[in-house]
């Protein structure tokens, strides 16, 4: 088993996700189904392949180094669920 | 019902035979009626009336005016909210429109609704949505069946006849598997060919904006109206895009099918390898030269993906965190709680088992393991298509290993669900162009789908296969 109760609860916190004692549990199933299922990627023989990050063709095209203005604060804190004087606004995160 | 084409509705507009508002009213009237199919995760008719206002007051030729168009709730749009189908961008309202979507309002379409569709496009059936399963508008009365996914709202839209046409997102399948649920056409191009900007993103290198259409020559002028550069896409692609409609050609005399033997799987229902070869056997009569090819990684196409997708998920899902937009929980008593709190409350349950496995995947001591293999198989399945594709011209296979099931049925074991895609994931890795179009029943008498893969940006390729497939079955 790949997964157990400290991996999933490292994973968990990485992700920034609570999970309940039996939300771990269904995803240490879970995950560790889908891992042995992966497994079967180790028959391929990948020595001296170049891992493929980027299927697209394209070359990065330059552009013009001008400033383009657009700035919208107003209209973007509208949707933030929390906001002050201009700024998103968190809980505090310093005593 | 006979449904209208698109082709034939620009002309019926062109000659005055019905009006702007005409046209769109009916479509409303049939949305109305089919409101328990769930089609529609955002419609407000007000807003229908108010884009008709707007273009009857507009003297301008365009090439889409007035035509009924539906958007899959994964594109930003202005005009609407955009959801995602999940909880955490619940009444969120973009500030600014996705490129697609864009397009498509310069050429003077009017947005219906946007559609229901699986949780971030993280499914195969519709069913992983906040607000929703979506009923295949195929269904019988007493068996509801899924509509496929993600795009399964979008599709269904199409099959019901409520727009023109729709657009979807394919990451590894989500445009041509509900295609062939539902009995539409749905192209998913060549990666790069149609911009991603302002579409909420699941896995980067495979996502890529494509239609839903009722045929093929509608599907080729949709799809020439949301295709080209934008600079705001570092992959866009800069190529010159071809009048697909003007070039359609069903003549394939002289062509060369492949015909990749590892797509007969075991246990693949015989009415699909039926339509298989009755596609194939269509096109031998065309004069179509049949050529046997191998693509020998395609085994190995869904476990690269279920690594790939959810590694590049987990890093694309990390900007919702109930600070700058969407749901935040109310349980926040310090920051990291805020944040943990808001992504579980916030995000569905197949969503976070695919943040949980690529985060894990990701992770220090897995990365080489898993990732960088994964990157390593994609290369060789690549490679696979690009030595076929010395020995044919396109490649026809089926969409999907079955026809639509039941809802709800698969939700309990992942990779059966994943199973769905096994046809589509290889092209999406390899980033090909691929088409679903309707080619024969199931005993059922429910719709299924061939697929048809071409080169890198050779859409028109696929679309000449595609149509002359389609004028032969009709």
């Amino acid at each position: 088993m790949k997964i157990d109760k400290n991996t999933i609860n490292k994973i968990a916190r990485l992700s920034r996700i609570k999970l309940d004692d039996k939300e771990s549990e269904d995803y240490i199933k879970d995950l560790n189904s889908i891992l042995d299922w992966v497994e079967q990627l180790n028959e391929v023989n990948t020595e001296n392949v170049e891992p493929l990050s980027n299927i697209s063709s394209s070359i990065l095209p330059k552009r013009e180094d001008v400033s383009n203005d657009t700035n919208s604060s107003e209209e973007i804190l509208e949707n933030a669920p929390d906001k002050l004087e201009g700024f998103f606004a968190v809980p505090k995160v310093v005593e | 019902m006979s449904k209208s084409s698109l082709k034939q509705t620009l002309k019926d507009l062109d000659t005055k035979k019905i009006s702007i508002r005409e046209l769109n009213q009916d479509y409303l009237k049939r949305i109305k009626e089919n409101e328990n199919l769930n089609i529609f995760i955002h419609f407000s008719e007000e807003n229908v009336l108010k884009q008709i206002d707007n273009l009857e007051k507009d003297n301008s030729e365009k090439k889409l005016k007035g035509i009924p168009i539906a958007i899959k709730d994964l594109f930003c749009t202005k005009s609407m909210p955009t959801t995602a189908a999940s909880k955490i961008l619940e009444n969120f309202n973009p500030t600014y429109e996705s490129f697609v979507t864009q397009k498509l309002l310069d050429e003077g379409s009017i947005f219906v609704g946007k559609t229901n569709l699986d949780e971030f496009a993280m499914g195969s059936a519709t069913n992983t949505s906040f607000f929703g399963n979506t009923i295949n508008p195929l269904s019988q009365e007493n068996e509801p069946l899924a509509p496929g996914g993600s795009s399964g709202g979008s599709a269904a839209a199409v099959a019901a006849d409520l727009c023109l046409g729709a657009t979807g997102t394919d990451t590894g399948g989500s445009i041509r598997q509900p295609a062939s649920f539902c009995g539409v056409v749905g192209i998913k191009p060549t990666y790069g060919l149609c911009s991603r900007w302002g579409i909420a993103a699941f896995a980067s290198s495979l996502d890529q904006a494509g239609i839903f259409s009722h045929n093929v020559e509608d599907a080729s002028i949709l799809l020439q109206s949301i295709a080209g550069f934008d600079q705001r896409d570092s992959t866009s692609a800069k190529v010159d895009i071809p009048n697909y409609f003007e070039n359609l050609d069903d003549d394939l005399n002289g062509k060369t099918v492949g015909i990749p033997k590892e797509y007969s799987i075991d246990g693949t229902p015989m009415e699909i390898s039926q339509i298989w070869e009755d596609a194939i056997k269509v096109l031998e009569k065309k004069g179509v030269k049949i050529k046997n090819i191998s693509l020998p990684h395609t085994k190995y196409a869904l476990p690269t993906y279920y690594i790939i997708a959810p590694a590049e998920a987990s890093s694309n899902l990390a900007r919702y965190d109930g600070v700058k937009y969407g749901f935040r929980s109310d349980e926040i008593d310090s920051l990291d709680e805020m944040y943990e709190n808001t992504r579980a409350q916030g995000f569905g349950r197949e969503v976070k088992r695919r943040i949980l496995i690529g985060t894990y995947v990701l992770s220090a001591g897995y990365y080489d393991a898993y990732y960088l293999k994964a990157q390593k198989v994609r290369k060789l399945i690549a490679d696979d298509f690009n030595k076929a594709f010395k020995e044919c011209d396109f490649i026809v296979t089926p969409t999907a290993p079955s026809a639509a099931f039941p809802l709800n049925e698969k939700q309990n074991d992942p990779i059966k669900m994943y199973l769905n895609d096994v046809f589509t994931v290889p092209a999406s890795l390899a980033g090909l162009p691929g088409i679903s179009i309707p080619f024969g029943k199931d005993k059922n008498n429910l719709p299924l789908g061939i697929q048809i893969l071409g080169k890198h940006f050779d859409e028109q390729q696929v679309f000449n296969a595609a149509v002359s497939l389609e004028r032969s079955y009709e």
